[in-house]
């Protein structure tokens, strides 16, 4: 064991990031994957193939009935969100489609989405208020002008808004638009129902809410999706029609090429069944109570900024926040080297959440609650903030309250 | 096949892998005495991975399979 984990005062609360640490049942799985199942799922004829490309119908099996889809083969396995997102905006937008998307998305979306806009896509980004929630009517607005993609995050990773998910799917339908639904932080938080809102792609992440490996995720398509709509990413060899030298069209296997990560799917599949028996709304209820905890004492302490909703039933596990005076990277690494709160500082993949909120370019601290943390892991947070703020320093004259140097009226501005 | 066997076989092949383990594993909940094989070569091509099984469970098999939605390639008598 390394010394970094040993420590029994740990406190993580960089869930958002990845959960920590998994249930025992994931790294058993993984385990016995390898020792008992490790030949290549699905590609040859012999035991341990066919023993592997069990454990693979499995994780696809746990997949669907998550998030309610009745044909298993339309849960697509890619190495995690990122990879799924890239899959669908790809795989649906030509040059001179249209894409809308939101003013609080991920680099996930954004980053593909101004590459295929170098290439002659029109992408827009419809505005959010101050609490990250997206403008409906703007939303609305240029949807009805047309668009071929309506893509956004179900619940932001900086902090923690949850979009009005069937809202903004029903208006995307009436358009006429795909909705791409980044469910990054959302998949095993939040309850999700493709087939019932009627979701054409949902990408998500296994080794987020979902407690599984990193390496796994994946993108489901909804019921109503019309899978020859995709181009797909990647494309090679399926163990499927091996004398053609065309890629195959029959699903899983147009989007799936190349080995898949049988191992990671072994823990996702049994990550999926401890959070089934344990049930999504269950652990929903019992973040959202840590949080709204969190929350309240955090705003009750002087010099603290919380962004975001403040009713916790808007938001996930996810809070950002800025101490005054000290920062932000400070705040980091006392909390993590003083008080043992693992925590993620910064921009987090997330520039135009952070425009939003209003923290760009300084970023925030977010702490983000998961599956592991106790009341108590709460209660020790909000001390060891409390304490931090309390022995912020004032800033000195000519440093602003993140301790950069104001121009003095001498200076010429830039 | 061998002319000794009392009855005949037949396999069932599959456009993708994914849907003859499916297959495979719908048919085993039903209690059939069914194999995965590796796909005869004459046969198809479509997939690595074929089904074979009592030519007298052909009608139960193809019930079974179209009940749960499996997407098959053919039947074939060995």
């Amino acid at each position: 064991m390394s010394s970094a984990n040993t420590d029994k005062h740990l406190i993580y609360l960089d869930n958002a990031a990845t959960s920590w640490p998994k249930p025992p049942e994931v790294a058993a799985a993984m385990a016995a994957y390898l020792a008992e199942s490790g030949g290549n799922p699905g590609r040859s004829g012999h035991r341990l193939s066919i023993a592997a490309g069990r454990v693979v119908l499995e994780a696809r099996e746990a997949v669907a009935s998550l998030f309610n889809v009745d044909d298993p083969f339309r849960v697509i396995f890619t190495l995690n969100a990122t990879h799924a997102l890239n899959t669908a905006l790809f795989g649906l937008l030509q040059p001179g489609d249209r894409a809308v998307t939101t003013a609080m998305e991920h680099n996930s979306i954004m980053r593909p989405l101004r590459e295929l806009e170098r290439r002659g896509v029109e992408v827009v980004v419809i505005p959010c208020d101050t609490a990250g929630f997206v403008d409906v009517d703007r939303f609305q607005h240029e949807l009805a002008q047309g668009a071929r993609v309506a893509c956004f995050q179900h619940a932001s990773n900086v902090s923690g808004t949850i979009q009005p998910l069937e809202l903004l799917v029903t208006a995307a339908r009436a358009a006429g638009s795909y909705t791409v639904v980044d469910a990054a932080q959302t998949a095993g938080v939040l309850p999700i129902d493709v087939t019932a809102t009627d979701i054409d792609l949902l990408a998500f992440t296994g080794h987020k809410g979902l407690q599984g490996p990193p390496g796994t995720g994946g993108l489901v398509l909804g019921p109503s999706f019309d899978p020859e709509t995709l181009q797909p990413l990647v494309r090679g060899g399926t163990g499927s029609r091996s004398e053609f030298e065309e890629h195959p069209n029959m699903l899983p296997d147009r989007f799936e090429a190349g080995t898949p990560n049988g191992v990671g799917l072994a823990g996702l599949a049994a990550a999926i069944d401890v959070l089934t028996k344990r049930t999504v709304r269950r652990v929903r209820a019992e973040e959202q109570d840590l949080t709204a905890r969190l929350q309240l004492a955090l705003a009750a302490i002087p010099g603290v900024r919380i962004y975001g909703p403040l009713d916790p039933s808007l938001r996930t596990a996810v809070l950002a926040i800025r101490i005054e005076n000290v920062a932000q990277d400070e705040v980091g690494l006392i909390l993590d080297e003083e008080f043992g709160v693992l925590t993620r500082v910064g921009l987090h993949c997330a520039p135009a959440a952070h425009r939003t909120l209003g923290t760009f370019p300084d970023g925030a601290v977010r702490l983000s609650l998961g599956y592991s943390t106790s009341p108590d892991d709460v209660d020790r947070t909000i001390e060891a903030i409390h304490h931090i703020a309390t022995c912020a320093p004032h800033p000195p004259n000519g440093l602003d309250a993140v301790g950069k140097h104001l121009p003095s009226a001498s200076e010429k501005p830039l | 096949m061998s002319p000794s066997l009392p009855f005949s076989l037949g396999v069932v092949v599959f456009h993708t892998t994914s849907a003859a383990i499916k297959a495979d594993k719908v048919l085993r909940q039903a209690n059939l005495s069914t194999k995965l094989v590796p796909t005869p070569r004459h046969l198809s091509s479509d997939c690595g991975l074929a089904i074979r099984f009592s030519w007298t469970d052909l009608e139960r098999i193809v019930g079974i399979l179209q009940g749960n939605s499996v997407e098959t390639a053919g039947y074939h008598e060995l």
